[in-house]
């Protein structure tokens, strides 16, 4: 098997650990508030307040499960409209009051359904896109397992995106890539070698800016060897950002996204 | 006569270069007849107009950059942007260049998107015009740069900027980059916002995936042409989810507004008069009568 498939399994695996477990391990007294304050409350996501080394930060991420019921409540880790609204909901109010926003990223993408499109899928995403370039304080994101797509990408609008070991990112699955592009089932593993959707080839690309070890006997076994290394990094990271002015916080956070972009202004038949 | 041999003209780009998107809508051919697609009846194609409506049904057929300029822009008023810009291949897809070169020389484009600046019955605006006829409007690097480079103009120059929106989504050849270009062009009309400047998204078909799922959902406005299909998950997708099929108003203009996310549906023959009417309306200001 690809190296690159290995990850994607190993970010798949049912045993690997969720956002709260995250968030139990690195912050303390954490509330979890619900609610997108239009329809419902979407489980795929969560979040809340916490404390951090003694300051208040705001925490959210998507939420997994570890059974199929747990699944099914929380949608896979799909979130609906209302998962981004409620994010969204919470990245304002974090910016009310002051806080730092952390997320976590763990979604094979949005949730792909007839209530999700009657109730403004495409909308909710872009609206977190715009509304995260212009939020007053600084974000973190964490991608702890999958990061599939727009729905992914509607938690990443960072000032710095981090990625766990086994973590991946990329624009759609390998099963999907393999079969849209190549109308074929059988070629996932090469779809997963070229999409370089690991965190070695995204740090190379310059998606993420870091990469966060997990113990070689696995992150199940072994959550607390991460979190240290998330707390330290997280520590490190906010003291900087913290004390940033925000015209430059937001400046470096703009130009972040402006960089990507693979193209060429020559017109190659004048050169000729 | 062989009439109904003309049908395969309909198709307009093979599956291979249209990834993201459905590829049964309609262009239009250069043979004198056509089959409407939605009614089925069969138009003698100068009946067509300049607008390409079906003239039994309305049907609205897909328009290329170029012949929209025409119907928007007042006489000789657009001047085209960064009209040399390219992709390179980041993801090192095989054979990139040659599917965009295939895809230039069959659409006469160098990508997906023509921005510029133009005016509209006298007001100064800023203009970007999809074209599905370039890989489906797919966003990669060079529509997703254009695009940037357009709303950050606009924001220089204190223009409003109006968006015609035609992709089926992110150019998976292009991998990560290309889904990076929907937090980029968002950033930008994010400034474009704080400056108060008016941003009007027109969707017109189709209009799916990480377009709707960035500049298209965030105008000011949001107009939509009639019949477009409008959404962000692919139908096809979805049906394979639930495992029914779903019925043909789903993810369509109308179903947009019915669900609060146009503002309106607008014929394309009203376009050009509504886009001034929304321009002059923003051109004076509000506040105090006196």
């Amino acid at each position: 098997m690809s190296n690159a498939m290995e990850i994607v399994k190993k970010a798949r695996m049912v045993t690997r650990p969720t956002t709260l477990e995250f968030i139990e391990m690195l912050f303390d007294d954490f509330i979890e508030l619900h609610g997108d304050r239009c329809f419902y409350d979407d489980k795929a996501v969560v979040g809340g307040i916490a404390s951090f080394h003694g300051k208040s930060v705001t925490v959210i991420g998507v939420q997994k499960g570890h059974s199929i019921e747990e699944n099914v409540m929380r949608s896979f880790g799909s979130p609906n409209p209302e998962g981004y609204r409620k994010q969204l909901r919470l990245m304002k109010q974090a910016e009310k009051f002051g806080r730092p926003i952390i997320l976590f990223v763990n979604t094979s993408g949005a949730y792909c359904g007839v209530g999700a499109e009657e109730r403004g899928q495409g909308e909710a995403i872009a609206r977190n896109l715009m509304e995260m370039a212009g939020l007053k304080v600084p974000i973190i994101s964490i991608f702890i397992g999958e990061g599939g797509s727009g729905g992914a990408l509607a938690l990443a609008l960072a000032d710095q995106v981090w990625m766990l070991d086994n973590g991946m990112y990329a624009v759609l699955s390998p099963e999907g890539f393999s079969s849209i592009l190549w109308r074929s089932p059988h070629r996932v593993e090469e779809a997963a070698e070229l999409m370089k959707l690991t965190a070695v080839d995204l740090l190379k690309n310059g998606v993420i800016e870091k990469i966060i070890p997990e113990h070689r006997d696995g992150l199940e076994n072994h959550l607390q060897f991460t979190t240290e290394y998330i707390d330290r990094f997280l520590l490190e990271e906010l003291k900087k950002l913290c004390a940033m002015p925000v015209e430059e916080l937001l400046e470096n956070r703009y130009q972040r996204f402006r960089k990507y972009g693979s193209f060429t202004e020559e017109d190659e038949l004048e050169k000729k | 006569m062989n009439l109904f041999k003309r049908k395969n003209y309909i198709k307009i780009n093979p599956p291979e270069v249209a990834p993201a998107a459905e590829t049964e809508a309609p262009s239009i051919p250069d043979g004198m007849w056509v089959k409407c697609d939605d009614c089925k009846k069969i138009i003698y194609t100068k009946e067509i107009g300049p607008y390409h409506l079906c003239p039994f049904c309305r049907k609205h057929f897909r328009l290329s950059a170029e012949e929209r300029i025409g119907l928007i822009c007042d006489e000789d008023s657009f001047e085209e942007w960064d009209a040399t810009m390219t992709a390179k291949n980041p993801m090192n897809y095989p054979e990139y260049h040659k599917i965009i070169a295939k895809a230039q020389e069959r659409s006469g484009l160098k990508d997906g998107v023509v921005t510029g600046k133009c005016r509209i019955d006298g007001y100064e605006t800023v203009l970007a015009i999809m074209d599905s006829h370039f890989m489906m409007g797919s966003m990669g690097s060079v529509v997703g740069e254009k695009i940037t480079r357009a709303v950050e103009r606009a924001t220089k120059l204190r223009l409003p900027i109006i968006i015609f929106t035609a992709s089926g989504g992110a150019r998976m050849q292009e991998g990560i980059i290309s889904l990076m270009q929907m937090a980029k062009t968002s950033a930008a009309l994010n400034r474009h916002h704080q400056e108060g400047l008016l941003y009007i998204s027109v969707m017109t078909d189709p209009t799916t995936g990480g377009v709707m799922a960035s500049f298209a959902s965030l105008g000011d406005i949001i107009l939509a042409e009639p019949g477009a299909t409008l959404g962000f998950a692919g139908r096809r997708v979805i049906e394979g989810t639930i495992n029914e099929k779903l019925p043909d108003e789903f993810q369509t203009s109308e179903f947009q507004l019915e669900h609060g996310f146009v503002d309106a549906i607008v014929s394309r023959v009203e376009m050009k008069e509504t886009l001034s009417k929304l321009l002059r309306l923003h051109s004076v200001e509000g506040g105090t009568f006196s």
